[in-house]
């Protein structure tokens, strides 16, 4: 029980009206950004990011991460009043949550989705709360093999899990590894890649090439679609809210399945999207009534929202243990982390206890407050939408680059910016995955140095990677996964030919 | 009930035809984007190579690990370049219609713009002149309405990252003329 009682700590840190005023503008700031078509939980916190900076860390984590669980419940609004999803990860909610709305059930199913929301990532919190102690105290004990052995697994899982095609997901990779490494070399103080630009010796910020992925890429992207919509506006009553309450232990085996998916898929790096889709696909799998699924169920609302905050909420969970994030917010969330000087890793548990259980904390009481907030001003956010696109998009434009310029004070990133926003808007639009990048981009350093060091301890040999029985087994395990697709393959093939071929087809 | 009636409803004039020609393909740009990766590939890889890629007395050199990510780099993209070649479908799917690189370009240009005048009269000014332009031009909302907004916006913009949070922001001559 010593988690709860740093937990209690936690909360004290927390409770000035300072915190908790940061709090809720963060969480507003999220709702909004994640209402908003064009901009997302990534983008969010990519942009407000520069804003944090000239707070202590304790503060600036909580407001960054208030803005990612505004994100969260702020995509479910558009879903289900718009049948438009804010979020990629809402893109299930629609399915039956504008069914719903059409209905004249708009009120159930925001209630819905924003309670099952709440349920999943408190679940996930949980879990953080008592896991993360325990693996971060374990990864205390790595050396540089074992933490380029995770960093690998990271990749490779990347690779070897992910839906995009393969070479796409390894050129992604690669090049955010090679953008990482411009600039002066932290070992031996060579510069590298720099072609003789002053501009390149400082190296390529990473804040700097997220908001220009995200945040610019998806003004360009959003400027592409019709932007023309329809909704339906919604107030929710108490009775309604109360209403759905009474009903949710009848949905329990739906949340807790959806649950379980959404913090497993986000530990490992499936994400939030396949979290939702899963969960509802499960739900519609195993409901006695499938073909009712939709067509404005409930229970359609419920399984999806469950299952991508647990998975957003999830990812941070290897992000604080092992510094490895899970997800593409957790990525920039950790950029974050480097810029306030923290350092994350397992050492953070031990050196920066105040912070790690502030922010565990406010996990908490980000999610009740967000709750309350959403459940009484959805009719405001919801007529955020009447906002024309062509008085939002330079809003952002100008946000965007009032961070990138801030976080070095060059006018060279503002550039860089601009460069990589047509980068991300072409990225996105043939397939090469942007999240592999992102994570490549903050752990870059990390994982060379790591590799460095275990290459210079074993006088290079690559046996070092499996020189023990931990290492050996993470690396095998990364290798595994990086040729699954091949793997499961040929044990397919294999179980069908010792099947009778009549069973198969 | 009765609170669904209320619906909110935005126009959106200027949108892309759904019918518009396409002006290129996503086969092409595939195709180039190998092509330009590969190239850098090479080009990266032969600057780490020039830098060192061999071991030394303290291990390996700095080029050593930047040097097999361009190799990795460039396989994965001679891949995808011999891999779309090769592709018999999907290659005829349009990777952007003549209206829609009509409704980037008309972001693209004005924010490309916006850098170029960032570095010669500020942000602040830089920003008021985009958000009045962009909704006066692309949105056509109404003079009085765009030049309030730009006006509130960078003032907000301005006290918060000038005034209250001393993060410096590119300035110009109409700053240097106010004193700031």
């Amino acid at each position: 029980m010593e988690a709860f009682g740093l937990l209690m700590h936690g909360f004290a840190v927390l409770m000035t009206w300072k915190i908790i005023s940061l709090m809720v503008v963060g969480l507003v700031l999220g709702i909004f950004v994640g209402v908003l078509p064009g901009l997302g939980g990534p983008n969010g916190v990519a942009i407000l990011l520069p804003l944090t900076f000239t707070m202590d860390p304790t503060s600036a984590i909580v407001m960054l991460s208030c803005i990612y669980w505004g994100a969260l419940f702020g995509g479910a609004i558009t879903s289900i009043l718009f049948n438009i999803p804010g979020e990629a990860w809402s893109v299930a909610t629609t399915f039956d949550g504008y069914p719903m709305a059409q209905q004249g059930k708009a009120a159930e199913a925001l209630t819905a989705a924003f309670t099952s929301s709440f349920i999943g990532s408190l679940v996930a919190v949980m879990l953080i709360t008592f896991l993360a102690p325990i693996i971060s105290s374990f990864a205390l004990k790595f050396g540089p093999p074992e933490f380029f052995a995770v960093y690998l697994l990271t990749f490779c899982s990347f690779v070897g899990l992910g839906r995009e095609a393969k070479h796409k997901t390894v050129i992604s990779m690669a090049l955010g590894l090679l953008i990482a490494g411009i600039g002066m070399d932290t070992v031996s103080g060579n510069l590298r890649m720099t072609f003789g630009s002053d501009n390149l010796l400082r190296g390529i910020n990473f804040l700097v090439a997220v908001i220009g992925l995200f945040g610019i890429s998806e003004i360009l992207l959003t400027m592409e679609e019709r932007l023309a919509l329809r909704g339906h506006a919604a107030k929710i009553s108490l009775r309604t809210v109360l209403k759905v309450w009474m009903d949710l232990p009848k949905y329990w085996v739906t949340l807790l399945r959806s649950s379980v998916i959404g913090c497993w898929l986000g530990i490992t790096p499936g994400g939030a999207i396949a979290a939702s889709f899963m969960g509802y696909n499960l739900a519609k799998r195993f409901s006695k009534d499938s073909e009712s699924f939709g067509k404005g169920r409930i229970e359609g609302v419920f399984a999806p929202e469950t299952a991508a905050h647990a998975s957003g909420t999830a990812a941070l969970l290897p992000m604080l243990a092992l510094g490895i994030p899970g997800s593409g917010t957790a990525a920039i969330l950790l950029g974050g982390l480097m810029v306030w000087g923290l350092n994350p890793g397992p050492l953070l548990f031990v050196e920066h206890k105040d912070f790690v259980w502030g922010l565990i904390a406010s996990m908490y009481l980000g999610n009740v407050v967000g709750l309350v907030i959403v459940l009484t001003t959805v009719p405001i956010f919801a007529s955020i939408l009447r906002v024309p696109f062509a008085a939002v998009a330079p809003m952002i434009v100008v946000s965007c680059a009032i961070g990138a310029y801030a976080i070095q004070n060059a006018m060279f990133d503002i550039w860089l910016m601009l460069g990589f926003g047509v980068v991300g808007y072409v990225f996105k639009k043939i397939g090469i995955p942007l999240a592999p990048f992102t994570l490549a981009l903050v752990l870059g350093s990390r994982a060379e140095d790591a590799f460095r060091l275990a290459m210079i301890g074993s006088g290079g040999s690559v046996g070092v990677f499996w020189s023990n029985g931990l290492v050996g087994t993470i690396t095998t395990l990364a290798i595994t996964l990086l040729f699954w697709p091949v793997i499961d393959k040929v044990f397919s093939g294999v179980g069908r030919m010792l099947k009778p071929a009549a069973q198969t087809s | 009930m009765s609170n669904t009636d209320l619906e909110i409803i935005v126009e959106d004039p200027t949108a892309p035809e759904d019918d518009s020609p396409s002006v290129v393909s996503t086969r092409t740009i595939e195709i180039i984007v190998s092509l330009v990766l590969l190239a850098l590939a090479v080009a990266l890889g032969f600057d780490n190579w020039r830098t060192g890629i061999a071991w030394d007395a303290t291990g390996p050199q700095p080029g050593y690990f930047p040097f097999y990510l361009s190799v990795i780099l460039g396989g994965a993209s001679l891949y995808g370049l011999i891999a779309t070649f090769f592709a018999r479908s999907g290659g005829t799917d349009t990777f952007v219609t003549r209206a829609q690189l009509r409704r980037v370009a008309l972001v693209f240009v004005p924010t490309a713009l916006f850098c170029l005048a960032t570095q010669f009269l500020g942000i602040y000014v830089a920003s008021f002149v985009l958000i009045a332009g962009f909704m006066r031009m692309v949105g056509k909302i109404a003079l009085w309405k765009s030049l309030l907004t730009a006006f509130v916006f960078t003032a907000i913009m301005f006290v918060t990252f000038d005034v209250a949070f001393d993060v410096i922001m590119p300035k110009g001559p109409i700053e240097s003329a106010l004193g700031r």
